[in-house]
């Protein structure tokens, strides 16, 4: 599966770049959190980002659509400079759609009203064509039929799956994902994995943060291992996981794949 | 037989049966044991004594029909008083051939509030109901009203301003044009006003005799302090728990601040201020009327109260969903309307039914400054010589109403939790 996933990858060597992060350093109080990030995200490029719990990983994602405010460097989404104008962070988050561990769909609204909410309200679009967007997007994710209830009556994977539907209703360029099938049970991991990698399929650019190793495999063009806020190793998957070059990355690979 | 059937092809079987109907829940909760039996039997025979007092004395030789209170004596309950004094009670010092317009004013702001009780007419007809409602109430009360070109100039730009701001990001260019016509209105309107190029012209509907508010009395007095008390104390309160919550120091200082405060003051020092102390440092030949002031207090005071209900609200979401519209691109006022709001008020109806219904009967201490609710019209009742020595009757009967009142509030409570968690179970 790894090789023919790999055979469809597409060439990313002409691709202009759609973040980037320069010299990133973040602090919470005393604690370091990251320090001096360097990533560069092509248009198109999936990756997947791993490392033991309190590493960084979220934090580094949740910078990107200034979920977090970093302290120090860079970030350029987009063409755009993260600063601490309202107008800049809203025109970012426009064009950067977040799913999160605990789906955080809005339980007083339907799943319908969910969808179409960002879109009326933020893109001003119609609510007849919001509608006609949200529906082929349920359909997309396979839950048409749930459009009219509310999320608690949905099971954990069709909620995850909703918010990824979500997410896609503003059209955005690039999708973050933060432990997304993390609050899962097993047997629902597998209905939104499957979802996440037909929409790599499709070209999307990804910033995954997850532990799912098949799905890091199969899609990602790059695996990025974060240890006690630093990038520690990144490299394609196949050379990621056949020889880790670093002491860290060995350890951890090890824990997480041997049970 | 369950262990007879192999597994994998068990039956869903009924759960087992209990003591149902009345005579089993009986034998089950009252008589299960000789102790609880006595206890039941007691207790039955102490509350049939009871009632069959009360009804004794309430009905079988109580009077319903007297001149004074002397015929009253004797007998039971005195019901006559409150037939002989219902309308001071109910009206106060209204002129008394004029009852007929507190009446309907109170049916109009019964009407009013049972309406928009309703679910369904959470829109745009919820200012059409409280606007034509507002306006009959008054209009029956005061008789008259003079409506000066400053004030609707003021109100058109207020209205406008608070369109823009409210509507700015959450509707279409077009209405928000509409907004911004109507302030731009308002506000030329009110500088022509000011450089005196528009008359003091004013707008005077007077079919009926002027009454002025210190005549006013009774169940519309309460009626009145307690909905706009509440109804303008709801958002002054809910934008102070905004306030409070605010990354900007200066805003959550003012909030805090101004909570503080009016929390660590009794509501009748509040109401004293407000009468004795306000008159003190305006203007000389400048007057507020007193039934104003007294409104304004209670609408600080709690606004104050629900500002604390509304961010206990606002605390209980998880804070993925403050994260959750932030990453969709929402701005401050759409999050806080479409997604906070809805879910946090959710969350604290009974708290804020609780506060609604603690503050219709504290408005009784409008007493403290000369204003007569309908409590204080009830005890009025009482000062006749011809019918002294009957307050159980009139109390009883003031506490009534106010238990109707309470009572509905209480239930409406109820069901609009109900109403509101249809499927949004988590």
């Amino acid at each position: 599966m790894a090789t023919t996933a790999a055979k469809a990858r597409q060439d990313l060597s002409t691709a202009p770049s759609v973040i980037t992060l320069r010299g990133v350093n973040k602090w919470y109080g005393q604690f370091h959190v990251l320090s001096d990030i360097n990533l560069d995200v092509k248009l198109g490029e999936k990756i997947v980002v791993c490392g033991p719990s309190g590493s960084g990983k979220s934090t580094l994602i949740r910078c990107i659509n200034r979920l977090e405010e970093h302290q120090q460097g860079d970030i350029v989404v987009d063409g755009v400079t993260l600063s601490n104008d309202v107008k800049n962070i809203e025109a970012i988050r426009r064009e950067v759609g977040m799913v999160f561990q605990s789906f955080n769909l809005f339980p007083h609204l339907t799943i319908l009203d969910n969808l179409t909410l960002a879109p009326i309200w933020v893109k001003k679009m119609p609510k007849k064509d919001a509608e006609e967007v949200a529906m082929n997007l349920l359909t997309r994710v396979r839950i048409p039929e749930q459009a009219n209830k509310y999320p608690g009556q949905l099971s954990g994977g069709q909620q995850q799956r909703v918010a990824i539907a979500r997410a896609l209703c503003m059209r955005p360029k690039i999708m973050l994902f933060d432990e997304p099938t993390s609050a899962l049970d097993p047997e629902m991991v597998k209905e939104v994995l499957d979802v996440m990698v037909e929409l790599a399929r499709e070209g999307m650019t990804m910033i995954c943060v997850t532990h799912e190793m098949g799905f890091a495999r199969a899609v990602a063009d790059r695996v990025i291992f974060m240890d006690r806020g630093e990038i520690v190793e990144q490299n394609e998957p196949e050379e990621f996981f056949a020889n880790p070059k670093n002491e860290r990355t060995r350890l951890f690979l090890g824990q997480i794949l041997h049970h | 037989m369950t262990d007879a059937m192999p597994v994998g092809e068990r039956r869903q079987l009924a759960p087992p049966t209990v003591d149902t109907g009345a005579f089993g829940w009986a034998r089950k909760n009252l008589f299960s044991s000789w102790g609880n039996s006595l206890t039941t039997i007691v207790l039955a025979l102490f509350f049939g004594w009871l009632l069959s007092w009360f009804l004794n004395w309430a009905l079988f030789t109580a009077t319903f029909d007297a001149k004074t209170g002397a015929e009253c004596r004797g007998h039971g309950a005195c019901w006559a008083l409150i037939h002989e004094k219902y309308r001071y009670i109910f009206f106060g010092s209204f002129p008394y051939e004029q009852h007929w317009r507190p009446l309907f004013a109170v049916i109009a702001m019964l009407a009013m509030l049972v309406l928009s009780a309703d679910r369904r007419m959470w829109n745009k007809r919820l200012l059409l109901i409280w606007g034509v409602g507002t306006f009959v109430t008054f209009l029956l009360m005061f008789g008259q009203l003079h409506i000066s070109i400053g004030l609707i100039l003021f109100v058109a730009l207020a209205a406008g301003g608070l369109g823009m701001i409210l509507h700015g990001t959450i509707a279409s260019p077009a209405e928000i044009n509409g907004w911004r016509a109507l302030a731009a209105i308002g506000a030329i309107g009110l500088l022509l006003r000011l450089f005196g190029v528009l008359p003091a012209w004013s707008l005077a509907i007077a079919p009926l005799s002027y009454v002025e508010t210190g005549l006013w009395g009774g169940i519309p007095v309460t009626m009145i302090l307690a909905t706009y008390g509440l109804v303008f104390a709801f958002p002054f309160g809910i934008l102070l728990a905004l306030g409070r919550r605010s990354n900007l120091p200066l805003i959550k200082g003012l909030c805090v601040g101004f909570i503080e405060l009016i929390r660590g003051v009794p509501l009748i020092s509040l109401l004293i201020m407000a009468s004795v102390m306000l008159p003190l440092f305006l203007p000389s030949g400048m007057t507020i009327d007193k039934f104003l002031r007294a409104q304004v207090a209670v609408i600080l005071f709690a606004g104050a109260y629900i500002a604390e209900i509304v961010r206990g609200g606002l605390q209980s979401l998880p804070k993925g969903q403050f994260e959750a519209a932030d990453a969709m691109g929402l701005s401050y006022a759409q999050k806080t309307t479409l997604i906070i709001l809805p879910q946090a008020l959710r969350v604290v109806i009974p708290p804020l039914i609780n506060t609604f219904i603690g503050f219709f009967k504290d408005t009784s201490l409008v007493l403290i400054i000369g204003i007569f609710d309908f409590l204080n019209t009830a005890n009025q009742a009482l000062v006749d010589p011809n019918w002294a020595g009957f307050p159980g009757e009139v109390y009883l009967f003031a506490a009534f109403v106010y238990f109707c009142f309470c009572f509905s509030m209480s239930r409406y409570s109820k069901h609009l939790e109900i109403e509101l968690n249809k499927g949004t179970r988590r």
